[in-house]
């Protein structure tokens, strides 16, 4: 049980740290990141570059961090906005049940049938493209299986014989959604949260890569290994290879952490 | 105060065959304690829960004083006492929050039922049912109460434990008029407990005009 306390809190800790170390330091290296200088262009990692530098001279730790930073913050906000949107429309679907409930069940069905990306892409484009294109693709197309999930843990604690009791013995509508349905929610929709970053780091990711979302001039992991791409057969390995692995990482940290952290709210397992 | 239910007939969403409470009839006055015996399976439960007002019948009514049970707000004058303590209370609260959630308990009333302070400050799984019945009863016994229905609620005690329990409700029931409907699989509990000790076939005669024939046989 304390090993997976610890090991739980550590790993939060540590992605915590990461993510706040990593939107910070991009956001001081902007600036640097654009700058070009053409006297060190095309240089292998180095001490002075570690992560080398690309055509045009401009260092890829600083564009690697820059990009991962925009990452995180387009991952965040996702992630925030479509666990928000899974908590209210599983819960209203669950808790007034009859045509909401088919109606939300439906919309549900339809975004869950579409792949991801296509539908990331359609949106992108339909709302202009760029960063908020990406955001509002990722974020309206990531709330679905949190929903299911909470409309269904909604639908079993509204059968339950403690809640009906409760409601029996005069406890306000407001002290049940509070005291109960929120507790019972937390865990779930945390383990959602969390599980739901990684998955909209990639799919950002991906859709700039593939050209629909944020734009060239943007340094965005996405934008670095496509234009790696054209560089890869001249030899230039480090282009990709950096920036690459970074995201990884940065997509492993948070993905372990949030299994970490279903285990330790689930009963099951919580106290292995 | 009377507790009548009238003609009610039941069933649960989707559920296929007969109801499981058709066409039955009970009322049950203030300072009355009706004993209720029938084979499992027969609806007993599904009464209680109409009864409290967990349900809504299909057809009849449940009125109290001549009122529908629905219109009463805040603490129900009906209260059930669910036969299994432990999906009574809400496994990740501590029990002091649980019991008094709707109000402040009546100290006299955990002295009674021999409610320890150290019990309120841990979770329902570190307790046994017969504690948990226990605090399930406290709750249940507030001011507002009228009408208590006990389903099977003292079938997971051990002997000594239910004398004490049944003993101290009834001295509660007597001393505030209380109505009790005690449904119980256990003979010689409703005969020491209870005024009056109906059949399930009683209740469904007693609302059948006569030349229609009962529902459930």
């Amino acid at each position: 049980m304390k090993n997976r306390r610890r090991n739980t809190l550590f790993f939060i800790i540590l992605a915590g740290t990461a993510l706040c170390s990593v939107t910070l330091a991009g956001g001081l290296l902007y600036e640097g990141a654009a700058a070009a200088d053409f006297a060190q262009k095309n240089l292998p990692p180095c001490p002075a570059h570690p992560f080398g530098t690309d055509w045009m001279g401009r260092d890829m730790l600083r564009r690697t961090l820059a990009g991962l930073s925009l990452s995180v913050r387009v991952g965040g906000l996702t992630a925030a906005v479509s666990a928000a949107a899974a908590l209210v429309l599983g819960g209203a679907a669950a808790a007034f049940g009859g045509w909401v409930d088919a109606l939300i069940s439906w919309i549900t069905d339809l975004v869950m049938g579409i792949p991801h990306i296509l539908l990331i892409i359609l949106i992108s484009i339909a709302c202009g493209r760029g960063l908020w294109g990406v955001t509002i693709g990722v974020a309206l197309s990531h709330w679905t299986s949190l929903a299911r999930l909470i409309r269904g843990e909604v639908l079993q604690l509204k059968g339950a014989p403690y809640l009906q009791l409760a409601r029996r013995l005069g406890v306000s509508r407001g002290r049940l959604v509070k005291n109960h349905l929120l507790l019972h929610l937390m865990p779930q929709f945390l383990t959602g949260l969390i599980l739901q970053f990684p998955h909209a780091i990639l799919h950002e990711a991906s859709v700039t890569f593939l050209g629909f979302g944020l734009s060239p001039e943007q340094p965005a992991i996405g934008i670095i290994l496509a234009e790696s791409m054209g560089y890869l057969t001249t030899g230039r390995w480090w282009l990709a290879l950096f920036p690459g692995l970074s995201l990884v990482g940065a997509v492993m940290l948070f993905a372990l952490a949030g299994e970490r952290l279903r285990l330790l709210l689930s009963p099951a397992t919580a106290q292995d | 105060m009377i507790l009548a239910g009238k003609n009610l007939t039941f069933r649960y969403p989707r559920q296929k065959g007969p109801p499981p409470v058709d066409g039955v009839s009970l009322t049950l006055s203030s300072g009355e304690r009706i004993g209720l015996a029938a084979p499992s399976g027969r609806g007993k439960t599904t009464l209680c829960r109409l009864l409290a007002g967990w349900e809504r019948p299909q057809a009849g009514q449940v009125l109290l004083d001549r009122l529908p049970l629905a219109q009463y707000r805040g603490f129900c004058p009906v209260q059930l006492l669910w036969q299994h303590p432990e999906q009574a209370v809400d496994p990740l609260l501590r029990l002091g929050t649980t019991l008094h959630e709707a109000g402040p308990v009546d100290r006299g009333i955990l002295d009674g039922l021999g409610i320890r302070n150290s019990w309120l400050e841990r979770y329902p799984s570190e307790l046994s049912s017969g504690e948990l019945q226990r605090i399930c009863l406290a709750r249940a016994l507030g001011p507002g109460l009228r009408f208590l229905l006990c389903d099977e609620s003292s079938a997971m005690l051990d002997l000594i434990t239910q004398a004490q329990l049944w003993s101290f409700l009834l001295s509660q029931a007597e001393e505030r008029n209380l109505g009790l409907l005690v449904v119980s699989h256990h003979a010689a509990l409703l005969e020491r407990v209870c005024t009056k000790v109906v059949s399930w076939a009683e209740l469904v005669e007693s609302s059948t005009s006569p030349g229609t024939a009962g529902g459930c046989g």
